[in-house]
C-alpha cells in the first residue's frame, strides 16, 4: 500500500514535494518520528502530516477527528492555524488519512492513541497537541526564513500568513517559501513559553464560520450514501428481529427470480440481498420470507417488565459494582433523622441519526477499499483487516462526513456487513439500511431503574446519599451517577446489571442523560420537601467548589431565577456536568392538562467549558444537544416485546419537530482560562430535570419516568 | 423504460425499470446526491425536491411522477449557493450534521416562494414535517425569518 510508516531510523526524508507544495510531518513529542513514504506529486487528500502547504499560500490542515455535525473540523484546524499563525482565509480542511500513531489521541490527550470521536474528547485531548504542532510548522518556515535572508530566527515576526522581518523592513509570504524552504531533520519541542500569548489569539476564543457549512447548504457534502463507484450494485439486509437469532430463508427461489437480483448472502444475523439498482434490493428485501431460528437470551426480554426485575435485584444484599463512595453511609444512613426516597425510570433511546447507517466498500483479492462516515476510523479499519484476514495496511479507508452519530457510528457492525457482501459477490457494494433496520436493529441507550435515598440530619442537612442504578449495558450506567460537586459526607453509588441479550451502546451523553435526572431530580424533590428553594440547596450542596458554583449563579441570574413567573408557567433548575465541561439549566414550560402536552417555552442555559475555542459553536453544540435532550425527555422510547423491538420508524418513534423545539434558547459561555473540556454533550443531561422540576413547581405532581408522554402526563395530572 | 423530465434546468433521459423512485434515480441513476434519504416513507423530508416548484417528498415518489416535469433539487436551487435561503443558512450558520439541511432549504424556498413575508406560526406550520436530529430548528426558524425581512 501507499501509505507506509516508517521510523526516522530507516528514512530521514522529512517533507515531501508535491502538487507545487510541500507537506510538514511535524514529529511527535515522546514518541518515534514518524515519516510517510508516499510517491511524489501524490494526491495531496492522501497526505500524511498535519498541513499542506501550496506556492499561492493555499494551507491544507488536516484534521484528526471525523465531523458528524459537531464542527471540531473547524475548531481543529484553528487551533492548529492560531500558532501556524495562517492566514485563514486561505485555510482548507481534509480529513487526515487513517493514520492513529500521528492523528489519534490517547484518554489523557497524549498523541498516538486511537482515532476515535467519541466522548466530546476531540478538542480537548488535541489542543496542547494542535497548538505544539502548529508551532513547529511556523518553526520550520521561519528557520527557512532565517537562513535564506541571514538573520537570525528570533528577529522575525509573522502575522497572518507572512513572515516579517522587522530590522531590515523585508517580508515574504508562506506561500512564497515554499520555494525554498527545507525541512530540518528534526524539529525541536516548541517551549510552552514560545506558544501564543492567549491575548494575542485570533481564532482561539474568536468568532469564525465553520468550513463544512458551505458544502452543507447547497448539497455537495460527502457523506457515504452519496458514494459511486464503477460497476457498484446496491445491498440490503433483513436482520434477526430478536437478537442472536439466525435466519433461514424460505423463498429463495422467489427471490432469486426478481428481475435485477443479483445474489443473496447468507450472513450470521440475517440474509443478504444484492441487486442492480437500490429500488430492486429494498423491494426483494421487504419480499424475504424467513424463519428465525434459536432460542437466544433476548428471546424472553419484555421491556416494560424489566423495571420489576430490577426491583428485585435492587433488594439484594450484593452490592454491585461502586461508582463513588465516601464516609459510612451504612452506618449514617439508619441514623438519620428523616429518610427521603424516590424512584426514577427511563426507556431505552434509540440514536435515530438523520443518515440511516450505510457504506460502500469493495474487496479485493488481498485488499479492500471501504468509504463510510465513521466514529472510529482506526478501528473500522482494524476491525475490517481482522475479519478479511488482512493488514491493516491493506484497506483504504475512505472518511465521509456523518449525517450524525451520537454514538452509533462509533459500531462497525454495518462496515463488516458491507465487506462480507463485497467479498462474497467480488464487487464494489454499496450497502443501505433503511430507516426500519436503523430503528430495530439499533443498539440503545440503556434503560434503568434508579433508587435514591437521602439521610437528612437534625440540622436539616443531607448527611447520607445513597444511589443505586440498575439496568442493562454494564458498563455504558455508569456515567454520570457520581456528585463530586455536591459535599455529602456520606455516599454510597453503585451500578447493579443485567444482561437482557439485547444490544446497547453510548448515545450522546451516556449515562449522563439518565443518572443526572435522577440525581437532579432527587435534588428537586429533598429541597421541596426540606422547604428549600431548589437553587439555594445546590449552592450549599457546591460551596466549596467555586467553578460550579459559578455556572449555577450564572443560569439562575440569567433566568431571573427570583422573579415571578408568567401565569400558567413555571420554570426548573438542574446542575450537570460532562466530559470535564460544567453546566446548568433553567427551563420555563406550561402543560395543556387537556392534552397532556409539555410545552418548553423557554431555556437558559450557562457552560464553563475551560478555553473554548469556538464559542459561536460551542454554544450551538449546546442548544443542539438540550434539544436534542428534550426530545429524548419527551417524546423517546424503544420497548421489547420478546426481545423484539416494537417500534420502526418515526410515526412510532417520534423525535422532536419544530414545533416543539422551546421557543427560546438563552446560553452563555463563561470565560476560562482553564484548560478546554468537552463539550458537544454539556447541554443534554440536565434536561429530564429542568422539565421534572419545572412540571412539580407547575403542577405539585412529580414526573419520575421519561419520558414525560402526554399519556404519562395525563396520567399523573389525573 | 425511458423517462423524461427537467432536472435543474437541464433536460435529463433516464432509462430505469418501472418501480425506480425519483429519489433513487436522483441519487444513484444521476448521481445528484444533494437529496437524501431518511426514513423512505414521507415522514421525514430529507428527501424533499420541488417539481414544478412544489415541494415533494421524493422518497415516495414514483419517477413517472416526474415524467415531462421540472425537477429542482438542492444542486438546482442557485449555482453558486447565491439562493437567499442558502445565504441566511451560511450566515446563521444553520447546519451541524447537515443531513437534513438540503430538504429544509427547499421546504422553506417552496414556502417564500410562495409567501414571501411568512409569520412565524406560519413558518413552523410548513416546516414542521421537517426532521433534524441535531437541534437546528431555531436556527432554521431565524434563517427563514431573516430572510424573509429582506425579499
Ligand atoms: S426520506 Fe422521504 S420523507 Fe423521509
Ligand atoms: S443538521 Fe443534522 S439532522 Fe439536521
Amino acid at each position: 500500500m501507499e501509505n507506509q510508516i516508517e521510523s526516522q531510523g530507516l528514512s530521514r526524508r522529512k517533507f515531501l514535494k508535491l502538487g507545487g507544495g510541500i507537506t510538514f510531518l511535524v514529529t511527535a513529542v515522546g514518541l518515534p518520528a514518524l515519516v510517510f513514504k508516499k510517491e511524489e506529486l501524490a494526491d495531496t487528500k492522501q497526505i500524511s502530516a498535519w498541513v499542506h502547504l501550496a506556492a499561492d499560500g493555499t494551507v491544507t490542515i488536516y484534521n484528526p477527528a471525523s465531523e458528524m455535525g459537531q464542527g471540531t473540523m473547524t475548531a481543529l484546524a484553528a487551533i492548529f492555524a492560531e500558532e501556524m499563525d495562517a492566514d485563514w482565509t486561505k485555510v482548507k480542511i481534509e480529513d487526515a488519512p487513517v493514520e492513529p500513531e500521528i492523528y489519534g489521541i490517547g484518554w489523557g490527550g497524549e498523541r498516538g492513541g486511537s482515532m476515535l470521536t467519541v466522548g466530546s474528547r476531540s478538542v480537548s485531548g488535541h489542543y496542547n497537541n494542535l497548538r505544539q504542532s502548529g508551532a513547529q510548522a511556523r518553526y520550520v518556515l521561519l528557520t527557512a526564513v532565517a537562513e535564506k535572508w541571514g538573520v537570525e530566527r528570533n528577529e522575525l515576526k509573522t502575522e497572518s500568513g507572512v513572515v516579517f522581518h522587522p530590522k531590515s523592513n523585508r517580508k515574504i509570504t508562506y506561500g512564497e517559501i515554499v520555494e525554498f524552504v527545507k525541512i530540518p531533520a528534526s524539529v525541536p519541542e516548541i517551549p510552552d513559553s514560545d506558544l501564543k500569548n492567549p491575548k494575542d489569539f485570533k481564532l482561539i476564543g474568536k468568532e469564525y464560520q465553520r468550513y463544512d457549512v458551505p458544502f452543507k447548504v447547497d448539497g455537495s457534502a460527502i457523506y457515504s450514501g452519496d458514494i459511486h463507484v464503477p460497476g457498484m450494485v446496491y445491498a440490503a439486509i433483513v436482520r434477526s428481529p430478536v437478537n442472536g437469532t439466525q435466519p433461514e430463508l424460505k423463498n429463495e427461489s422467489a427471490i432469486r427470480g426478481i428481475k435485477g437480483v443479483l445474489n443473496l448472502v447468507s450472513l450470521k444475523h440475517g440474509v443478504g440481498v444484492v441487486a442492480n439498482s437500490m429500488e430492486t434490493a429494498l423491494k426483494a428485501k421487504a419480499m424475504m420470507e424467513i424463519t428465525w431460528k434459536g432460542d437466544p437470551k433476548a428471546k424472553s426480554h419484555n421491556s416494560q417488565e424489566a423495571y420489576a426485575e430490577y426491583e428485585q435485584l435492587s433488594k439484594s444484599s450484593q452490592t454491585g459494582s461502586i461508582v463513588a463512595q465516601a464516609g459510612d453511609l451504612n452506618r449514617e444512613l439508619p441514623k438519620a433523622q428523616k429518610t427521603i426516597k424516590a424512584d426514577y425510570k427511563n426507556d431505552y433511546v434509540y440514536h435515530a441519526q438523520m443518515e440511516p447507517l450505510n457504506a460502500v466498500a469493495h474487496v479485493k483479492a488481498d485488499s479492500a477499499e471501504v468509504w463510510v462516515g465513521t466514529q472510529a476510523s482506526d478501528g473500522t479499519r482494524n476491525d475490517v483487516a481482522n475479519h478479511l484476514g488482512l493488514d491493516f495496511k491493506a484497506i483504504n479507508l475512505h472518511t465521509c462526513y456523518l449525517g450524525g452519530g451520537f454514538g452509533r457510528r462509533s459500531m462497525t457492525d454495518f462496515v463488516i456487513e458491507a465487506v462480507d457482501i463485497s467479498k462474497a459477490i467480488n464487487l464494489p457494494v454499496k450497502l443501505q439500511w433503511t430507516r426500519e433496520d436503523d430503528l430495530q436493529y439499533g443498539a440503545f441507550r440503556p434503560i434503568s431503574l434508579q433508587k435514591l435515598e437521602a439521610g437528612i440530619d437534625q440540622n436539616g442537612n443531607i448527611n447520607s446519599w445513597k444511589h443505586v442504578v440498575i439496568g442493562t449495558g454494564g458498563g455504558l450506567l455508569g456515567s454520570g451517577a457520581d456528585i463530586p460537586f455536591y459535599d455529602i459526607p456520606n455516599k454510597l453509588i453503585e451500578v447493579r446489571n443485567i444482561d437482557h441479550g439485547v444490544r446497547t451502546k453510548h448515545w450522546r451523553a451516556v449515562g449522563h442523560g439518565p443518572n443526572k435526572f435522577a440525581i437532579e431530580t432527587f435534588v428537586d424533590e429533598i429541597a421541596l420537601e426540606q422547604k428549600k428553594d431548589p437553587y439555594q440547596l445546590r449552592r450549599e450542596l457546591m460551596k466549596n467548589h467555586p467553578r460550579e458554583l459559578a455556572v449555577l449563579d450564572k443560569v439562575a441570574d440569567m433566568a431571573k431565577w427570583d422573579s415571578p413567573v408568567p401565569k400558567g408557567r413555571a420554570r426548573g433548575i438542574a446542575f450537570a456536568e460532562r466530559s470535564g465541561s460544567l453546566a446548568a439549566g433553567v427551563c420555563e414550560i406550561s402543560v395543556d392538562r387537556s392534552t397532556g402536552k409539555i410545552k418548553v417555552h423557554k431555556i437558559w442555559g450557562s457552560l464553563d467549558g475551560g478555553v473554548v475555542v469556538h464559542p459561536q459553536n460551542a454554544m450551538y453544540q449546546m442548544e443542539g444537544s438540550l434539544v436534542m435532550g428534550l426530545s429524548s425527555v419527551l417524546f423517546e422510547s424503544i420497548t421489547f416485546k420478546e426481545g423484539q423491538v416494537e417500534q420502526s420508524n418515526f410515526y412510532d418513534y417520534p423525535i422532536l419537530r419544530m414545533e416543539d423545539a422551546p421557543e427560546e434558547i438563552i446560553l452563555e459561555i463563561i470565560p476560562s482560562t482553564e484548560k478546554p473540556t468537552g463539550i458537544g454533550e454539556a447541554g443534554l443531561p440536565f434536561m429530564g430535570a429542568i422539565i421534572s422540576n419545572a412540571f412539580a413547581a407547575l403542577t405539585g405532581k412529580r414526573l419520575r419516568h421519561m419520558p414525560f408522554t402526554p399519556e404519562k402526563v395525563l396520567e399523573i395530572l389525573s | 423504460m425511458q423517462y423524461s423530465f427537467i432536472l435543474n434546468g437541464k433536460p435529463v433521459q433516464v432509462t430505469a425499470e418501472e418501480d425506480a423512485n425519483l429519489l433513487w434515480t436522483l441519487r444513484e441513476r444521476l448521481k445528484m446526491t444533494g437529496t437524501k434519504y431518511g426514513c423512505g416513507v414521507s415522514l421525514c423530508g430529507s428527501c424533499i425536491v420541488h417539481i414544478d416548484g412544489k415541494p415533494i417528498k421524493s422518497c415516495i415518489t414514483p419517477l413517472s411522477q416526474a415524467e415531462g416535469k421540472k425537477v429542482t433539487t438542492i444542486e438546482g436551487l442557485s449555482e453558486d449557493r447565491s439562493h437567499p435561503l442558502q445565504l441566511a443558512w451560511i450566515e446563521e450558520q444553520v447546519p451541524q450534521c447537515g443531513y437534513c439541511q438540503s430538504g429544509q432549504i427547499m421546504q422553506a424556498a417552496a414556502l417564500l416562494a410562495e409567501n414571501p413575508n411568512p409569520n412565524r406560526e406560519e413558518i413552523i406550520k410548513h416546516m414542521n414535517g421537517v426532521l433534524c436530529r441535531c437541534g437546528t430548528y431555531l436556527k432554521i426558524l431565524k434563517a427563514i425569518e431573516k430572510t424573509a425581512q429582506k425579499v
